[in-house]
Formats: structure tokens, C-alpha cells, sequence
């Protein structure tokens, strides 16, 4: 089954605690290399984000941002294939995204 | 299921009830291991109940009745498969899935013993993807087998309300793929105590119900304590089921004592405790032992332990209160909380004075935790009302008053109240109140 884990990062990064470069290079290896990995990201700076709305006439806006109303911003992802929500758990516990005020969020993706 | 069985018949009623009370969870849990779902699991248990319901009274219970359960319910599942084929397309992956997961599980027809796999159902039901609420309905439904409409009414919501809850956390299980296991050895210490967390969750609903005109229920009690016994035969080694189980019997022995004639709260004080269940008090007494008995203590076996003591003292006064004391200091240190501090206080008010007692409270006063929770400004009234400043004990009660739940606590709040006004005004003219109409002088 798969999930998908959606890294939240703090809005206000607090160096103190982030995780380093290696950790997630770490980190992004042993997913890869487990089996479990099925696909991934990790989005550029908020900051660039942009978004588009389409209105009911079909009129395009698009509009700067949108930029961190939260505690915390989505950061990157991962979708994995394992055999059930507790094995998704433990990979998301040991993701660095969930350390020093992040946290990562496990969905399942949905089957048709 | 021979004609000679049939002839026990007579004698069957009773215990057919007690044959489903014992057999519907562990039924439950096996179905949902083979096929996956909790909701056909369901479906088929209580189909395969109804069937016995039909066949039993005739026929006698049989030898067996779980496999005779067990066998019923699985073939009601293979029609349902049959006639339902994206259905079984489904739950078909999800069977070699499971029994890749686990093979070699004995054969569950024929006249051996069924595997009892409730344990793995206890960790579903309490799994911490679900919300708090949800752990404990769905616990008192799968494994304690109340229906939808049973355990609306223990925690007094409409059973549409319940219902819908327990629907939602069935799809969580289903969709999200919350596993049906035991956690292994590593993972036990983090799981165990939202097992525990649950059923004395039920329990305490039960001894201090938190709304309502009943003080106690003691059918949830007894429901917790009937789940930590079958807890405690499938982890016979985790001292803290033990401590669980021994904190509930111990607590719940004192039951008939803490209502008197007119459904008021009797405390502890004040209790006969000539009363008090002595059997099941020498059990629970058997249990700190082992609770407490190597390794470090844990929450459960320290309550358990205070809650000992208060049961062997033949009075207020010939309790242990330092060790009360000391043992409230080990279960600060194991967890911090602004209630077992609360209960530190009253301890030490005990051993050392109310003086002592009431520094330690309004050292408290801040805790937001206790911001409406009246057993904290209670115990300010009682110990106020212990130094003869009976106009601040009054003052503290009314408080209590306002945040106070059920009814016959506010009926003892309303006694205390007027006992300390009429003691204010002691020499004048004594206060008429609706407290003092039926006070306990």
C-alpha cells in the first residue's frame, strides 16, 4: 500500500535544532535503497511558490505565494510502498523532517 | 452437538449468555485477522451468535463453542464472498497478504483450542492513529462486545453520535491500513500504556462518572476490569497490566461503600469499611506484589500500591500516611503531573497538618490544569474548613459547586457549604439554606 509523507518544516527555521545536509542525504539513500521508495521531492523556498486560481467564467488569477500562514510550511515529500500504516509510521519517525518542530503527516494514497 | 449434549439444555440459559460474553471478542478477533476487516469480521460474528442463538437451546451448547462459533461465522463469510466478487477480489490480497504476514497459525476448526487472538485486537482498537475517543469506543465494541446503542449510552451521547464515530474509525482502520499485530518486543513499552490508557479510561467513567445524576457505573467499571483480566491472561509478564488490574480491583472494592442510603458520595473517610470487598482486595493486594516486583516501578503498580494502603488501614487515622506520601514522591518523579500533586497535598495534610497541606495547594493555584477541575478546590474547602477559616473554606466549596459534574457530588458540596456557613455563623442566627435542609450533622 502506499503513503505519502508531506514534510512540514517550521515556518521560522531555529537552526538549533534543524537537521544537517547528511541526515537527510542519509536518510534519502536508505529509503531509496530499502525498496520502499516510490517517489519524491524536496520543494524549493516558499518564497517562489505561486498559485492559480481558475474562476466559474474561467478567468485565470494568478497571484504571489501563497506564503507561511502556519507554523508550518510544506517542505518535500516522499511516497512509499509498504505493507501497512505502522511500517509508514516508523519511516516517517525517522525521517530528520520530523525532528526540531517539523513533523510529517502520512496519508494514504487512495486505490482505485 | 449429540442428543446426549441436548440434555444439559435445561441448565443452558444463563450460561449461553456467559458463553458469548467470553467468546464474542476473541471470535471477533480471529475473524478480523483471517479476513481483514473489522466490518464483515462483525457481520459474520454476530450472524454466527444468532445462529447459536437458534441451534443452542436445542441442541445443547456444544463442546466447543468457540470453534463451533468460529466454523459458523467463517462459512457465513465465504457465502458473502461468493456473492459479492469485488468484494472478495479485495479481501482475497488482503488474506495472502495477512497469512504471508504470519503463516502457520494452528488450524481453527475441529476440537482444539482456538488461538486467542484478542491481544492483536486490543493494539488495533487502541492504536494511537485513532483519536482518543475513538480508542475506547471501539475497545468497548470489539473487545468488551457492547452494541453501537450500549456504548452511546456509557458515555451519553446519542447513539446516531456513536455510530457515526464508530464508522469513522472502522474506515481509518480499513483505509489507512492500521495493522492487526501485536508490536514486537522494542515497540511494547511505547504501545502497552495506550492499552492500559483505555481501559482504565473506561474504568474511571465508571467509578466517577463525569456527568449525569449517577455517581458510579458500575457496569463500565466492572467492563474495565473483566478487559484488563483477559489483558493480564495474554500478558502474563507486563508487570504494569498487573498494576492496572490491581489499582481497578482495589478502587473498585470500596464500590458499595461510597454511596449511602440516599445515592450520596461517601468518602473515604467516612466510609464503613466493613463494606468493603475483602476478596477483592486480598486479589489486588496479590497483584502490587507482582506489579511492584522486579524492575522499576511503573504508574499502574504505584497507584496501586497507595490505593493498598489506604484499603488495609482500618481507619483514617491508622493510615500510612508517610508512605502514602513517599510513594505520591515516586509518582511525581515517574510523571509530573498538577493532579497527583493535588493528591500529594492531601496526603501530607494528613501526615504533617492541614497547615502543610494547604501551603502545598495554593502553591498549586496557578496550574491551569486544575482551573475547573474540583476535587482541587475541594480539597481547599475541607482543609480550610479544618483550620476553623470557615469563610474561605465556604468560598472554596461554592467553587467546587461550579465546576463540579454529577449530582450527588454537588449534593455532599452543598452539606459541606452549609456546614461551614452555619459554623461562620455560629453564636447568630443559624443560615436556612437548600444545603442545610438536608444536612448530615
Amino acid at each position: 500500500m502506499k503513503y505519502m509523507l508531506l514534510i512540514n518544516s517550521p515556518a521560522t527555521e531555529t537552526d538549533a535544532e534543524m537537521a544537517s545536509f547528511e541526515e537527510w542525504m542519509a536518510y534519502d539513500k536508505t529509503v531509496r535503497e530499502s525498496g520502499v521508495y516510490v517517489s519524491g521531492e524536496s520543494l524549493a523556498d516558499l518564497t517562489t511558490a505561486t498559485t492559480v486560481q481558475v474562476s466559474a467564467s474561467g478567468e485565470r488569477t494568478v497571484t504571489d505565494g501563497p506564503f507561511a500562514e502556519t507554523r508550518e510550511v510544506l517542505g518535500g515529500f516522499y511516497v512509499i510502498d509498504v505493507p501497512d500504516l505502522d511500517v509508514a509510521l516508523d519511516w516517517a519517525a525517522r525521517c530528520p523532517g520530523a525532528r526540531g518542530g517539523g513533523s510529517v503527516v502520512v496519508r494514504p494514497v487512495a486505490e482505485f | 452437538m449429540t442428543a446426549a449434549d441436548g440434555r444439559n439444555a435445561a441448565s443452558v440459559g444463563p450460561s449461553i449468555e456467559a458463553v458469548f460474553r467470553e467468546e464474542r471478542g476473541r471470535l471477533l478477533a480471529s475473524l478480523v485477522r483471517r479476513f481483514g476487516d473489522l466490518d464483515l469480521a462483525e457481520e459474520v460474528a454476530s450472524e454466527a451468535i444468532e445462529a447459536a442463538l437458534v441451534h443452542w437451546p436445542a441442541d445443547g451448547v456444544p463442546p466447543n463453542p468457540g470453534a463451533w462459533l468460529m466454523t459458523t461465522a467463517r462459512r457465513r463469510a465465504v457465502d458473502r464472498l461468493r456473492r459479492d466478487r469485488t468484494y472478495a477480489a479485495r479481501l482475497a490480497i488482503l488474506q495472502v497478504e495477512a497469512d504471508r504476514a504470519a503463516p502457520a497459525t494452528p488450524a481453527d476448526s475441529g476440537g482444539g483450542e482456538l488461538p486467542d487472538e484478542r491481544l492483536q485486537l486490543f493494539f488495533t482498537c487502541a492504536h494511537p492513529a485513532l483519536s482518543a475517543e475513538d480508542r475506547v469506543a471501539l475497545t468497548l465494541r470489539c473487545l468488551a462486545g457492547l452494541t453501537t446503542p450500549e456504548v452511546a449510552r456509557a458515555f451519553l451521547l446519542p447513539p446516531a453520535t456513536m455510530a457515526k464515530r464508530i464508522v469513522r474509525a472502522k474506515k481509518k482502520i480499513r483505509e489507512a491500513r492500521i495493522p492487526f499485530r501485536v508490536p514486537g518486543a522494542d515497540e511494547l513499552p511505547g504501545r502497552l500504556p495506550g492499552v492500559l490508557q483505555v481501559i482504565y479510561s473506561i474504568f474511571t467513567e465508571g467509578y466517577a462518572a463525569s456527568t449525569g445524576p449517577d455517581l458510579q457505573r458500575l457496569d463500565l467499571a466492572e467492563e474495565a476490569i473483566r478487559l484488563a483480566r483477559i489483558l493480564r491472561r495474554l500478558l502474563p509478564r507486563e508487570r504494569e497490566v498487573a498494576g492496572l488490574l490491581a489499582l481497578m480491583l482495589l478502587v473498585h472494592a470500596r464500590h458499595a461503600a461510597r454511596i449511602g442510603a440516599d445515592g450520596e458520595l461517601v468518602l473515604l473517610d467516612d466510609q464503613d469499611r466493613a463494606r468493603w470487598d475483602r476478596t477483592m482486595i486480598e486479589e489486588g493486594q496479590g497483584l502490587v506484589v507482582v506489579a511492584l516486583t522486579g524492575g522499576p516501578p511503573g504508574l499502574y503498580g504505584v497507584q496501586a500500591a497507595i490505593a493498598a494502603l489506604h484499603d488495609e488501614a482500618a481507619g483514617l487515622a491508622t493510615t500510612d500516611w508517610p508512605q502514602i506520601v513517599a510513594l505520591y514522591d515516586v509518582l511525581l518523579a515517574l510523571a509530573p503531573s498538577p493532579v497527583i500533586a493535588l493528591n500529594r497535598a492531601v496526603a501530607v495534610a494528613m501526615r504533617d497538618g492541614a497547615e502543610a497541606g494547604l501551603v502545598l495547594l495554593d502553591e498549586l493555584a496557578g496550574e491551569p490544569r486544575l482551573r475547573g477541575y474540583h476535587p482541587y478546590a475541594t480539597a481547599r474547602g475541607d482543609l480550610l474548613h479544618r483550620l476553623g477559616r470557615h469563610r474561605a473554606a465556604a468560598d472554596a466549596y461554592r467553587q467546587a459547586l461550579d465546576w463540579a459534574g454529577t449530582e450527588p457530588e454537588r449534593a455532599h458540596l452543598r452539606r459541606r457549604l452549609a456546614a461551614c456557613e452555619s459554623a461562620d455563623l455560629a453564636g447568630h442566627e443559624p443560615l436556612r439554606d437548600e444545603g442545610s435542609r438536608d444536612g448530615d450533622d
